[in-house]
């Protein structure tokens, strides 16, 4: 009997999403000086567990780089190496990696297979690094990163007989392989193969015989045995080169013409010596010295066909990467220093210069992170069940309470004390099932401190990232909801709102910016700030830009209506706004996406203290704070936060054009009026917007006031789709039912303002239906 | 489904036995695969919806779900379109979405074998005699089969979407 294995599999990906996302978070937060055991293990066992599981379902290439992950883990973790940023880095993007191959099985998304062979090279040589003790500085420790990592690009492929220096660990050998004449592709299968093995570099001889530099653990007769899926074995000349002496750094060279197999390993000691002098950039020799860095740099080249791998990975280096090629390229001396200075960022543990943060920082997010433990999995569709299953009861138990006040209250006492007790127990089950949806807000947050890491060094700007208010819940649907929105304003905030070091010290802060994402309740709906310390908005700027782009503005315009122009369509860009602040770019589609989620965005800005921006949200997507109308016999409900204002007009307020379109005249704006009965058909006495309410509404920038009989009452309805067994009717945009047990509709504001724009429904020619409408008549006539 | 099969070719190929429901809307009594139904229950009001055909009488809260009722009666131009306590929705689930129909009574359940069931000859009729099944008789009654399923997602009907449909 077989089991099928891919029921399985969905529990494994969301499984190893969580453990990848913890490990993550883990690793962001982790003291380099003095990491926290219990840490560097809850790594290991997230890696572990991955591993185990991917195993078990068969993803071979999950396998193998939790696998070397898990070695290196395990030697930091038994203290037999020191951690550092190197290996932070690297366990990142072994992250990033691993993510990416998850992804790959689960979405059939495309797979890098070189991003995977380049970090698995890097996590491998990390972990063959002969450990340096805890106890030795950081400056011995960042060499093993700045070995010759194979390099599939021509980049490395060099044109003149090149030397591949190596560090050979204890227990390794190092062998030369010298090919027949291959195509370039096989030499970069071969290099991949060999790669699994151990560190590889290519180089090429003088006659075009390209030679392998393997350093491994593995035997002879395996190097043979792997490239004899793609060359001829008996062309292969393999030596071997030297063994490992142990914590002494080796060099070999492949002279330019000699036979390369027997000079290399008649290399003289000094000239090894010498050779590795050069690596270390000494500058000896010139000529070759440049040769050399760029080959000994190589680790880094293979980064560079992807620069989206590299902006997540390597952003620390990659300033100094670029300094280290340009230096190569141009002289030794320069070479010397990029050298340099690439030993003493990694010294200072701090590439890019991102403020890590302290320990102690994310002290109570860890104890909500324990309490986690102890869960279950549900799909989705069974919470949502529950939750309208409930929502029934709940309505059903108004019924019962309505028709209870109807009765006696001495001859049922007992019956109404039950019922009172009902309800409460209602309540209380409804809350408790509403928060099954409800995620912490640290689910989105998490995913920040790396971005604004990676993004800060890369702009070379120092972020403290503060979160508060990470166990703030919020519905799931929402959660999801937010992240694009919010990692746009996050990225905003680094990128033009907080300033260069440089600049901040001249404005008198502390060089290092602070970015605060914060969430907390207010009332019915969650608050979520993203605060930054930066330059803040400059308002005559912003005006000067408004007016130039044809927006109404003036100068006595209030501050918050002014910081508001960002988020009109197209107010994007740098170019003018630029030093100040480019905010804007998708602006406009930030705050379509907050509105399309019933929230509300506001700035809050002072130029040179920073600026803050509040996001609004109801606390769950299928519950809307509405005002509910009547209209004739029906019901509609409104979403609140659509609604500026309601008044009862006078009549000569309203005015119209060419004795038709009807608008009403609100300080100082004329707005036109759309009849609700008249656009929707429907029945009612009132047809005199001066017996009746207006309601003005305002969506996509677009103001109406929408014609209503009467305001019936503020309310929180949940939302339902007409979809579900219907069709889309235009202008609503859901039902809801109301505590009667009867169905309203809710209006969608935003294509009522269309209609009523579009159509010329109060001449007496219906918008949606050909039937010929009594009611029309009489309006166009009123 | 069989009976789907039969009502697009307008012949009754293939076989369209089974059991049906019958109902009654003003003279003429019709019948729907029982299988369609979901529950019977009375009329109650029921929210009308803006810039619909008449028929379609609007929404209503069945234990949480909002569904569509069309009046048959409206439809088909039948009978004296009253709302009484005798109404009667009959609500069908077709293919999950639920969809109520308001007739004049339910009588019956009948069980039909494919010797009772004739064909419909061309008519010109309210409804394409493409959804009707067959014709049946039952003790002196002719009982018009309806491939309810058919008839609801149609054009004609505007329950659904124009893409859904």
């Amino acid at each position: 009997m077989t089991i099928d294995m891919s029921q399985f599999y969905e529990v494994f990906f969301d499984e190893a999403e969580e453990l990848l996302a913890e490990a993550e978070r883990l690793l962001l937060g982790i003291d380099l000086e003095d990491p926290d055991n219990e840490e560097l293990n809850a790594i290991f066992r997230a890696a572990h567990s991955i591993k185990g599981g991917a195993a078990t379902f068969g993803f071979m290439d999950m396998t193998e780089i939790t696998h070397v992950l898990e070695n290196l883990l395990d030697k930091i973790r038994k203290h037999e190496m020191a951690l550092t940023a190197e290996h932070v880095d690297a366990f990142l993007a072994a992250k990033d990696v691993l993510k990416m191959e998850l992804d790959g099985h689960r979405l059939a998304t495309e797979v890098d297979q070189e991003q995977v062979s380049d970090v698995k090279m890097v996590l491998k040589s990390l972990s063959e690094a002969q450990g340096a003790p805890v106890a030795a500085a950081a400056v011995p420790e960042a060499k093993p990163v700045h070995e010759p990592v194979p390099t599939s690009a021509p980049v490395a492929l060099s044109t003149t007989a090149e030397v591949a220096q190596h560090e050979v660990p204890e227990g390794t050998s190092c062998f030369n392989i010298v090919l027949p004449e291959v195509t370039e592709k096989d030499i970069e299968n071969l290099q991949e193969e060999l790669g699994l093995l151990g560190i590889v570099a290519v180089s090429k001889q003088a006659d075009g015989r390209s030679v392998f530099t393997l350093t491994t653990d593995s035997s002879q007769s395996d190097i043979v045995s792997i490239c004899s899926f793609i060359v001829d074995p008996d062309d292969l000349i393999i030596s071997l080169a030297l063994a490992a002496t142990p914590k002494e750094p080796v060099a070999e060279k492949v002279a330019a013409t000699a036979p390369t197999t027997t000079s290399s390993s008649n290399t003289s000691k000094s000239e090894t010596e010498k050779i590795v002098q050069e690596e270390v950039g000494y500058g000896l020799f010139e000529e070759e010295g440049k040769e050399k860095v760029e080959e000994g740099y190589g680790f880094f080249a293979p980064f560079k066909p992807h620069p989206d791998a590299l902006k997540a990975e390597l952003i620390g280096d990659d300033t100094v990467l670029t300094e280290a090629n340009s230096g190569a390229s141009s002289a030794a001396s320069a070479t010397v220093q990029a050298a340099a200075e690439v030993v003493s960022a990694a010294a200072a543990g701090a590439p890019g210069g991102v403020e890590r943060r302290s320990p102690g920082r994310r002290e109570s997010d860890k104890a909500a992170a324990s309490a986690e433990t102890s869960s279950i999995r549900v799909g989705v569709e069974k919470v949502d069940q529950m939750i309208n299953l409930v929502g029934e009861l709940v309505i059903t138990q108004a019924m019962i309470e309505q028709r209870i006040s109807m009765l006696d209250p001495v001859h049922n006492e007992a019956l109404i004390n039950s019922v009172t007790q009902l309800t409460r127990n209602t309540r209380d089950l409804q809350e408790a099932v509403m928060s099954i949806r409800m995620m912490p807000m640290d689910f989105v947050f998490s995913r920040f401190p790396r971005m604004v890491r990676d993004l800060a060094g890369k702009l070379g700007k120092k972020v403290e990232f503060v979160t508060v208010g990470a166990a703030t819940e919020l519905d799931k649907g929402l959660i999801e909801r937010i992240v694009d929105p919010l990692t746009h304003l996050v990225r905003n905030s680094v990128d033009h709102g907080i300033e260069m070091p440089e600049n901040r010290k001249r404005a008198g802060k502390g060089e290092t910016g602070t970015l605060t994402l914060s969430a907390a309740h207010k009332g019915g709906s969650i608050v979520i700030e993203v605060t930054d310390d930066g330059a803040g908005l400059n308002r005559d700027k912003i005006l000067a830009k408004a007016h130039s782009n044809g927006l109404a503005v003036s100068e006595s315009m209030s501050d918050s209506e002014v910081f508001n122009l960002i988020f009109a369509p197209g107010f994007s860009t740098a170019e003018v706004v630029t030093d100040v602040s480019g905010r804007g770019v998708g602006m406009d589609v930030v705050k379509r996406n907050i509105s399309a989620m019933g929230g509300v965005v506001e700035i809050r800005s002072a130029l040179g203290f920073g600026t803050t921006i509040s996001i609004a949200l109801p606390l769950t997507l299928a519950i809307l704070d509405g005002m509910s109308v009547s209209l004739g016999e029906s019901i509609y409900v409104i979403p609140l936060n659509l609604i500026v204002e309601t008044l009862q007009p006078r009549e000569e307020d309203i005015k119209t054009v060419t004795g038709e379109g009807r608008m009403v005249h609100v300080r100082g704006e004329y707005l036109p009026i759309i009849a609700l009965h008249a656009l929707f058909n429907h029945a009612t006495d009132i047809t005199d917007p001066t017996q009746g309410v207006l309601v003005l509404l305002e969506a996509d920038g677009k103001k109406s006031a929408l014609f209503v009989d009467r305001l019936v009452g503020q309310q929180q309805v949940v939302i339902k789709s007409l979809e579900t067994n219907f069709k889309k009717i235009p202008g609503v945009s859901g039902a809801t039912i109301m505590g009667d047990g009867s169905v309203a509709l809710i209006l969608d504001v935003t294509a009522l303002i269309q209609m009523g724009q579009s159509a010329n429904y109060l001449t007496g020619a219906p918008v949606f239906s050909n039937q010929h409408h009594p009611q029309l008549q009489n309006q166009s006539n009123a | 489904m069989s009976t789907e099969t039969a009502a697009t070719t307008g012949l009754k190929t293939k076989s369209v036995e089974g059991e049906y429901l019958t109902f009654v809307l003003g003279a003429e009594e019709y019948g729907i695969e029982i299988l369609k139904v979901q529950e019977i229950r009375g009329y109650d009001a029921v929210t009308q919806i803006a810039n619909t055909p008449a028929f379609i009488k609007g929404v209503v809260n069945l234990r949480g779900k909002i569904v569509p009722i069309v009046d048959l009666r409206i439809k088909f131009n039948l009978g004296k379109v009253e709302y009484n306590e005798f109404t009667v929705v009959i609500i069908l689930n077709l293919h999950g979405r639920v969809v109520g129909i308001v007739v004049d009574g339910v009588s019956d359940v009948i069980a039909l074998k494919d010797e009772q069931i004739r064909d419909v000859p061309s008519l010109v009729t309210s409804i394409d005699t493409k959804y009707i099944v067959g014709l049946a008789t039952v003790v002196e009654r002719m009982l018009i089969l309806v491939d309810i399923e058919q008839l609801m997602s149609s054009q004609e009907m505007a329950l659904v979407d124009a893409v859904a449909a």
